[in-house]
């Protein structure tokens, strides 16, 4: 998890089309300005970073499913609760799969665990438009290597 | 229960707006003061209930081509003809 570049996941660890399934881990780092002010003496994971890692994670499977060709924009979220703390070193595990896929747009029902027990959930939209430009493709691209993001699904039927 | 009384049902619980101001007249953007982003919690909605996909895309395209009209899709009397049209090519 690089936080200061807002890279909130660091592996796909699964990644199934026909189910419309995905599954990535990520470290929360140990030390970040965050947690200096979230909060003095008791540093937790912002809540609202637990949404962007779990919508990070939806994106990636909806970069999937449409085969590089729409980037998703997080456009609104229901019903997310946060059951307990996520705290510094903490290896999170988000699971995403597509409830609805709409025209122009998807909804995913996310999760966040660790050690097996879940932390927080959240349903879900994301817009899917064209990537506006070549330079955000071209980073994606990059990102999608350091995540190990699993190019044969792109040639699967 | 009809398309409309349906849509209108959706509408309203969706957007929380009064289910008597609801009327097949009524324009969703212009009227109703649905944005796009509701729009989309509506469409969900309605590709559920009727198992059906709105071309939401398609439409937008053709409404900023210049190739139609917003009444033609967001009019709730044409959005359930839509509807309608969609439901009749599923089951073709």
């Amino acid at each position: 998890m690089r936080l200061e570049y807002f890279q909130l996941i660091d592996r796909i660890v699964d990644l199934d089309i026909g189910a419309r399934t995905i599954k990535v881990e990520a470290t929360v780092p140990t030390s970040s300005t965050i947690f200096e002010g979230h909060f003095p003496g008791f540093p937790i994971m912002p809540g609202v970073l637990l949404v962007e890692s779990m919508a990070q994670t939806s994106g990636w499977l909806l970069v999937a499913l449409n085969r590089f060709e729409r980037m998703p924009f997080f456009a609104s979220i229901k019903d997310a609760k946060f059951r307990q703390f996520v705290k510094p070193g903490e290896r999170i595990d988000v699971t995403a799969r597509v409830v609805h896929e709409g025209s122009g747009y998807a909804m995913t029902q996310a999760s966040i665990t660790v050690g097996g027990k879940p932390r927080c959930s959240a349903q879900l939209t994301l817009a899917l438009v064209a990537f506006p430009n070549a330079e955000l493709r071209s980073h994606m691209e990059e990102l999608a290597r350091r995540i190990e993001f699993p190019q044969h699904v792109l040639v699967q039927g | 229960m009809s398309t409309f009384d349906q849509v209108a049902n959706i509408i309203a619980e969706t957007c929380d707006i009064p289910r008597d101001t609801i009327t097949p007249e009524s324009h969703a953007i212009d009227d109703l003061g649905i944005d796009s982003l509701d729009f989309l919690d509506i469409a969900f909605a309605i590709d559920k209930a009727f198992g059906i996909k709105l071309p939401l895309e398609k439409w937008t395209q053709e409404v900023n081509d210049g190739k139609a009209t917003t009444e033609q899709y967001f009019v709730l009397s044409n959005l359930c003809a839509r509807i309608d049209e969609l439901v009749a090519a599923k089951g073709a």
